[in-house]
């Protein structure tokens, strides 16, 4: 072993050039994109935002109006700081019940029963049915609109008086009670947005080795102490994946409330440079909360190894 | 003695067997949920005019009619669309797929300063709202002149162009998605693989080629059906920067408003019947696919390590 020593250590010092070299060069298209395609358009974006956009005969000019633009979006614009309210509120809520929905229909997945392969077929449809114009139609579709009519009067009803009576003997907070309701009358939403978080909980659940459960059994664990002892903290990183997909998911929804005031603004007659001022606020909330959610849940995210 | 068997074999597994009934409940109430736009479209694209104003026809028409297929299949010039479509997805999945596999393949296998970083800004890049950078981003496909390197202004609106670029830079929307799925696979994969090709005197691309690639197919399966499916469905982008382009989304957002003509905002039910067919059109050919490959897909995403163990 020894002789082979020093040849080894010439081997693997070119090797080492070598292996940068061609980190870089398969990284390239990258690296190309990230500056021409989103570096460059983003910084430009930052550029608008202080100025007014005119578009002249060979290209486009720049009138500077410092920040005259978010000005207008603060203090002149009738909605959108109302509407950002909103959606940030509606997203915490909407975050906190997919992955309450997902994290459950990944375990039912899961087991083993009969119809499993069916069920999880359908429940990954709208990884398919859920993008692109399929939303857009959806959204203000008037038989949707009707056919959905028949399922909700059904659930507000029936389910929602029947359960409000029941949570109430629970004495809960008034908000809370109202949250659980509000959940339960968009839980169609909820479901058809779970698809992927459903898809990475139920990927995490099966690489959970079997070892880890079999040897709690032995030490005579209940399957109460197996969930919360080596199911949610082995799957715990990506409950956080999940929480910043779905943050990411709800905000750049084009059927979100922001950002169809953005695109009005920035192709309407408000200008490009206030559409661009109104996205670097809104990125800046979403950064914000994305941060904010990531300090937080990153302790207590436990790693394996 | 028998009694007392059966009274313990109950009690042993009723609760097994109530949680198989309460699971089954939960089970067909989702899957109802889930496919229930599907229904929707299926019971409204048979339905006539007539049906519209009947107070008794709520799922199954009264007066069945193909009428609603033949207009969208008509308008949308859906054959020729449905060409337009597999064209334009498979040329911006197959970059999407060929770039991100080589971008997380170069990040997770090389140690290079910069690695983690690049990994870092490609997350980025998923997170930050289109809108933001997208009227830049036009400006600059409107005159694309790449930093002033190129000695004229290029037009490149209403071409593929964008879309390529797009695809072949890994900065299409959710293209990030990509390279996290394959920069995880390919992390996960063990050292001796590689190691064994360059003691034999393979080159980096030799190996990549030769002994990565086919080990990483499944994960590329998955990147390439999602590459797939939201090029297909997808409206977006191609209106932003290939409005003349006739995909099958492009044609169905028109549809409305090619068959009713100017009438289309005010006569709701009828642009509805003609969108849900044009929808379930839309998604057919998707559906399809997702019969014959939702076991491998469901398969591929496990073994994907897109859990990131």
């Amino acid at each position: 072993m020894k002789k082979h020593q020093p040849r080894r250590r010439l081997f693997s010092l070119t090797l080492r050039q070598q292996n940068i070299a061609a980190g870089y060069l398969f990284s390239l298209p990258f690296i190309l994109g990230f500056v021409f395609v989103f570096l460059y358009p983003t910084i430009l974006s930052a550029v608008f935002s202080l100025n007014e956009l005119v578009i002249t005969k060979t290209g486009y000019a720049l009138k500077y109006v410092g920040f005259e633009n978010y000005r207008h979006v603060f203090q002149v614009h009738p909605t959108f700081i109302r509407d950002l309210t909103e959606t940030t509120i509606n997203m915490l809520s909407q975050v906190f019940w997919v992955l309450v929905f997902s994290f459950f229909a990944a375990i039912v997945l899961n087991q083993k029963f009969r119809g499993r392969l069916i069920a999880r077929a359908i429940l990954f449809l709208p990884i398919i049915m859920a993008s692109g114009i399929i939303l857009k139609i959806e959204a203000r579709d008037y038989m949707t609109g009707i056919l959905e009519y028949g399922m909700e009067s059904v659930s507000t009803f029936l389910v929602t008086p029947a359960l409000s009576v029941y949570l109430s003997k629970f004495q809960l907070p008034d908000a809370l009670i109202e949250n659980i309701l509000a959940a339960i009358e968009s839980l169609p939403n909820i479901i058809r947005s779970s698809g992927i978080q459903i898809l990475v909980l139920l990927a995490g659940l099966q690489a959970i080795p079997s070892s880890l459960y079999e040897a709690s059994e032995v030490e005579g664990a209940t399957a109460w102490e197996n969930f919360w002892l080596i199911t949610l903290p082995m799957v715990s990183p990506l409950i956080l994946t999940n929480i910043i997909y779905t943050i990411v998911d709800y905000f750049t929804s084009p059927s979100n409330l922001i950002v169809t005031n953005i695109r009005a603004a920035a192709f309407g007659t408000l200008g490009y440079g206030v559409g661009s001022a109104m996205s670097w606020v809104y990125f800046g909330v979403i950064g914000t909360i994305l941060a904010i959610t990531f300090l937080i849940f990153s302790r207590f995210v436990f790693y394996h190894e | 003695m028998a009694a007392a068997q059966h009274k313990r074999y109950w009690k042993r597994n009723l609760p097994g067997y109530g949680w198989s009934l309460v699971r089954a409940v939960i089970l067909i109430g989702v899957c109802y949920i889930v496919i229930f736009p599907i229904l929707t479209k299926i019971a409204s694209s048979f339905m006539s005019r007539n049906d519209l104003w009947d107070t008794t026809v709520v799922w199954i028409p009264r007066y069945p009619t193909l009428r609603n297929y033949e207009l969208a299949w008509q308008y949308m010039n859906y054959p020729r669309a449905f060409w337009t479509s597999v064209k334009l997805s498979f040329i911006v999945s197959a970059l999407q797929l060929a770039s991100s596999t080589l971008v997380g393949y170069g990040i997770a296998r090389f140690h290079f300063k910069g690695a983690k970083l690049l990994f870092t800004l490609a997350i980025v890049t998923l997170i930050v709202p289109p809108e933001l950078f997208i009227i830049p981003l036009f400006l600059n496909f409107r005159y694309f002149d790449l930093l002033g390197l190129l000695p004229a202004k290029l037009d490149l609106i209403n071409t593929v162009w964008p879309a390529v670029i797009m695809a072949a830079t890994c900065t299409g929307p959710r293209n990030s998605l990509f390279i996290y799925i394959m920069r995880q696979y390919f992390k996960g994969m063990p050292r001796d693989l590689e190691e064994a090709a360059y003691v034999d005197g393979a080159g980096s691309f030799r190996t990549f080629y030769r002994i990565m690639l086919p080990a990483a197919v499944p994960a590329m399966v998955t990147v390439f059906l999602f590459a797939f499916v939201w090029q297909w469905n997808d409206y977006y982008m191609t209106q932003m920067f290939y409005s003349s382009a006739t995909t099958l989304p492009m044609m169905l957002d028109k549809l409305p408003n090619s068959v009713l003509g100017m009438r289309w905002e005010s006569s709701l039910p009828e642009t509805s019947l003609l969108n849900n067919t044009g929808s379930l059109l839309l998604i057919a050919p998707l559906v399809i696919l997702y019969i014959f490959l939702q076991k491998y897909f469901v398969e591929s995403v496990q073994r994907t390590g897109i859990t990131g163990q």
